[in-house]
């Protein structure tokens, strides 16, 4: 009987503490993706624009892109690494080059890539810190 | 029912050829002065020539259907550029007829085609090479080109960089001093008309200090080279300690020069500042701002607000315009992307007022509503980005669009 109503509340603590942690994820995520979009209204948005759509023969879009959506590894690497060779995105070439942004620190780098994966239309998975800081620590491919 | 159907044929035929008139976009222009579409819906339209008989070149910087030179001509004479004929598989910027030759740039090789007495090209499927091997990494590629009186032609080697730093484009990265892009870029370099097959090396560099002089000509009033330069970007993206959103969306100026043989216009060590009507030394090469540098560079004839990218200029020779047009600049302004968040700005001719080679009072706005909204908050929203500028024989002046590839011919009919 005491075992019993033991079991009821360690259940019932049980259940709580799991509410309070999913609140929390998702609180967590919001947060990230917030502090994202100040990452990308700082660094991103000049070139790659609010909208995310780009500049004709400039800068690519971010909207729709594979690159976004894609692998997590070549995103992340984009961002530490920059990109000097011609992309091809929806049959147009782009003339800028994009610079390392090593500057950024693993989250921050994290969370920007968060949010341009869930913003102007896209809907991909959140990327870690520690995700970014794996990309980081190995020699950046030649 | 038969009436219908010829109607209806009509109208498909009227709207079946990519070079028929199609009413979209009115532009605001001066009183006394019209606008019409001539050309719609090549793409990429770059800059633009017009011949004595009223052809008119485009080079296109994407290909259609494999050609990136298209001609239109109105063969019957009822004012529509039905007649179209597409040539060159490269594409490129710049355009322009000299002597009897149709000149045409890829990002790295002048071409030219000889022109006959019926004003045909001889043969568009093999170009003359004037000069190959021009540096093309890309970022500010595009060979502008205009010609002198004397046999030359100036070509438009822009600066593959932002400001020359050690990283281009990375926030922190030092400015390099000398800047060695200098050598082979970011400048204007004048060739022989007269032999053909040159390389780089058989050219001379004629002025330097210039990140991109997109937009060049040569005044016949005054015998002298005169271009539009873009600016620097990312002042307040890499310094928001010495620039604000606001600043930053301002500064620094794009810039009307006129420019002599041996000119230096400062880049990349200092940009214009029209609100303090100097040259400020760059931050990467140690500016705080307000600190001036290059003492030896000239200063530009103006300074226009920021980022709106002048990508033509045309010194204007005809009659057909009121008086004061005459030996006046007109200039193309694409439209900025580098204001981000504030309102983008540009999307318009303008019209510098001059004589004996100096303004002689303030620039205006002469042709605008290119980008079919105001202000412009989404750079994709807008419809066309003014990109270059020709004049016809009988004084109309025309505007391309590289954004859906539109051209208008605006003429004065008070
Ligand atoms: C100076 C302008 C500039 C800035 C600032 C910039 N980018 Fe880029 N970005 C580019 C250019 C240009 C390319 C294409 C490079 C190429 O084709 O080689 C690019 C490519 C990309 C790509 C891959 C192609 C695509 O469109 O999907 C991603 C992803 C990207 N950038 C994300 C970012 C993020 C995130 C930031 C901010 C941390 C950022 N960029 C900052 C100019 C910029």
């Amino acid at each position: 009987m005491r075992f019993k109503k033991h079991c009821i509340l360690y259940c019932l603590s049980m259940l709580l503490g799991f509410l309070v942690s999913a609140q929390s994820k998702t609180l967590s995520e919001s947060k990230r993706l917030a502090n994202g979009k100040k990452v990308y209204s700082m660094y991103c948005l000049a070139c790659h624009q609010a909208d995310g759509n780009g500049v004709p023969r400039l800068n690519p879009p971010l909207a729709g892109t594979d690159y976004v959506t894609g692998s997590k590894t070549r995103l992340i690497d984009i961002v530490l690494y920059g990109l000097t060779e011609p992309l091809e995105i929806n049959d147009e070439v782009y003339n800028n080059p994009m610079a390392s942004h090593a500057f950024l620190s693993d989250q921050q780098v994290a969370d920007v890539l968060s949010y341009i994966r869930n913003s102007f239309g896209n809907k991909a998975g959140m990327i870690a810190a520690t995700e970014v800081k794996k990309q980081r620590n190995r020699q950046p491919k030649k | 029912m038969q009436k219908f159907s010829l109607i209806l044929g009509l109208f498909c035929w009227v709207n079946y050829g990519i070079a028929q008139p199609k009413l979209t976009v009115p532009l605001q222009l001066p009183s006394g002065f019209k606008s019409t579409i001539v050309a719609n819906d090549f793409g990429k339209v770059r800059h633009i020539a017009v011949h004595s008989n009223g052809d008119i070149y485009m080079k296109l910087d994407k290909l259609v259907n494999g050609k990136g030179i298209i001609r239109l001509r109105d063969a019957n004479k009822d004012g529509v550029m039905e007649d179209t004929l597409a040539f060159g598989n490269y594409t490129g910027t710049g355009i322009g007829i000299h002597n009897g030759y149709l000149y045409a740039t890829s990002d790295q090789t002048i071409y030219r085609y000889p022109l006959d007495a019926n004003q045909n090209i001889v043969n568009p499927d093999q170009p003359e090479i004037l000069v190959d091997g021009l540096l093309n990494k890309r970022q500010h590629a595009s060979k502008s080109i205009t010609f002198d009186r004397q046999g030359h032609i100036y070509v438009n080697i822009g600066a593959p960089s932002n400001v020359c730093q050690e990283q281009d484009r990375q926030k922190g990265s030092p400015g390099l001093t000398p800047c060695p892009i200098l050598e082979n870029a970011g400048g204007i370099w004048q060739f022989s008309t007269t032999k053909l097959n040159q390389s780089f090396s058989d050219g001379v560099r004629y002025a330097t200090g210039m990140r991109n002089a997109l937009g060049i000509d040569w005044n016949n009033e005054v015998n002298e080279l005169y271009v539009t330069i873009h600016g620097r970007d990312m002042l307040y993206q890499y310094f928001p300690e010495m620039y604000n959103q606001k600043t930053g969306a301002e500064l620094p100026s794009e810039t009307f020069y006129r420019v002599k043989q041996g000119d230096d216009c400062g880049w990349p060590y200092v940009h214009w500042d029209h609100f303090q009507n100097k040259k400020i030394l760059n931050p990467e090469y140690g500016g705080d701002g307000k600190k001036e540098g290059a003492p030896n560079a000239i200063s530009p004839l103006v300074g226009f607000p920021g980022h709106m990218a002048p990508n033509a200029l045309l010194i204007y020779k005809g009659n057909q315009f009121p008086e004061r047009y005459k030996h006046g600049a007109f200039i193309a302004f694409h439209g900025s992307w580098n204001r981000s968040p504030e309102p983008q700005e540009g999307f318009y001719v303008v019209f510098v007022p001059m004589k004996n080679g100096q303004p002689t009072g303030k620039w205006e706005v002469f042709a605008d509503g290119f980008s079919g909204m105001s202000p412009v908050t989404n750079l994709s929203a807008a419809k066309h980005r003014p990109t270059g500028l020709a004049e016809g024989a009988d004084g109309a002046l025309y505007v391309s669009d590289d954004k859906a590839g539109h051209v208008w011919k605006i003429i004065y009919k008070p």
